[in-house]
């Protein structure tokens, strides 16, 4: 529900990463990482992205993003698993006590910038 | 001639950053605040008509003078809960929700802002009553010591497993409206056993707002929290 914020910050984040020397240059692609316990909605993302980057160095990227599974460890037996369904108990020892590894990243990983080196780019 | 076509290359520039890492650091901000005045904060979340503006307005009135609190209360619009929670003396901020995404959740900086209004040297107790909704609000840290969420015996039994993520981050759930129970076909022990699967352990307290039926328990509990957290700073 709040993809429009994510987007903004985004936005602000990979903007600020692109460095001074290509400041003209043009993201291509910001590759992402979202956890599937984060709230978030990928194609709704995608959507207020789209929007939101209209008149920015980032208009026109593509968003990636690579969904993370949630992965838990159980504290006590040290089992590690993949979480498909709501159970957070261990599935060998059925205790509660987890800690979970993965499934609620929000990140940035890297943004990919395209650069014109040739020498005529530019000529026609 | 033939036009010389660009040596294009595309560069990966490493970022590795939390998209919500402003949220975080201004989270952390506010958390360092409440601690040097001595404020426990607490997070109430629910889904809307959980009854959680009730326990909260039932919960200040068994608790005050005894224990100073506060209220910020988050709403899409309107100032009905604020209304409602001043009745009880506490001083009580209404914040409606703002730019940062819009209106589905309660975000560091709100609070921070929000907490301008209070005099924190004041109180023992802030209550966040945020925004009703079992999603967004899980997302975010505002710099609480702890998350308390509301349902009730009015909504399905299965919300724990639908909103997993909310569920998980909560230290205590309330299962409100008991009193109702005899008119329902509501199996409160699978309801229960939904939030035993998502979170083992936490604690569940079963209360009527309205009847005051199970209150003490949960205030036993929060106030508990309260004194362990002064405790801890005072030593």
């Amino acid at each position: 529900m709040h993809e429009m914020g994510i987007a903004l910050q985004i936005i602000d984040i990979a903007t600020a990463s692109i460095p001074p020397e290509m400041r003209s240059a043009r993201v291509e692609r910001v590759n992402l990482k979202i956890g599937k316990l984060a709230a978030v909605v990928p194609d709704s993302l995608r959507f207020c992205f789209e929007i939101a980057s209209k008149d920015t160095p980032l208009a026109g990227a593509e968003l990636f993003i690579e969904e993370t599974p949630v992965v838990a460890r159980c504290k006590d037996c040290g089992e590690r698993w993949t979480i498909e369904e709501p159970i957070f108990t261990c599935q060998s020892c059925q205790s509660g006590s987890l800690e979970i590894l993965s499934g609620r990243e929000l990140d940035i990983v890297s943004i990919e910038v395209a650069e014109e080196d040739g020498y005529g780019a530019v000529q026609r | 001639m033939e036009p010389f076509s660009a040596n294009r290359s595309v560069r990966e520039i490493k970022v590795v950053q939390r998209v919500l890492k402003v949220n975080e650091r201004m989270a952390e901000q506010n958390r360092r605040r409440f601690a040097e005045k001595g404020v426990f904060a607490i997070n109430v979340m629910s889904s809307p008509g959980s009854g959680k503006t009730t326990t909260l307005q039932k919960t200040l009135e068994r608790i005050m003078p005894e224990i100073r609190a506060a209220v910020i209360v988050g709403d899409v619009s309107t100032t009905h809960d604020a209304d409602r929670l001043a009745v009880t003396g506490a001083p009580v901020v209404q914040v409606n929700t703002d730019a940062f995404g819009g209106d589905c959740h309660l975000a560091a900086h709100v609070i921070e802002k929000a907490a301008d209004d209070i005099d924190l040297d004041d109180i023992d107790l802030l209550i966040i009553e945020n925004v009703g909704n079992l999603v967004c609000p899980a997302e975010f840290d505002i710099g609480e010591d702890a998350r308390v969420v509301v349902l009730s015996v009015t909504e399905g039994e299965d919300k724990p497993v639908k909103y997993p993520a909310m569920f998980r981050r909560c230290d205590a759930a309330l299962l409100n409206k008991i009193d109702l129970l005899p008119h329902l076909d509501y199996n409160k022990a699978l309801a229960i056993g939904y939030i035993q699967q998502v979170h083992p352990g936490m604690p569940v307290f079963e209360i009527s707002a309205r009847t005051g039926e199970g209150m003490e328990a949960w205030i036993g509990w929060l106030r508990e929290k309260i004194g362990s957290k002064l405790k801890a700073q005072s030593q």
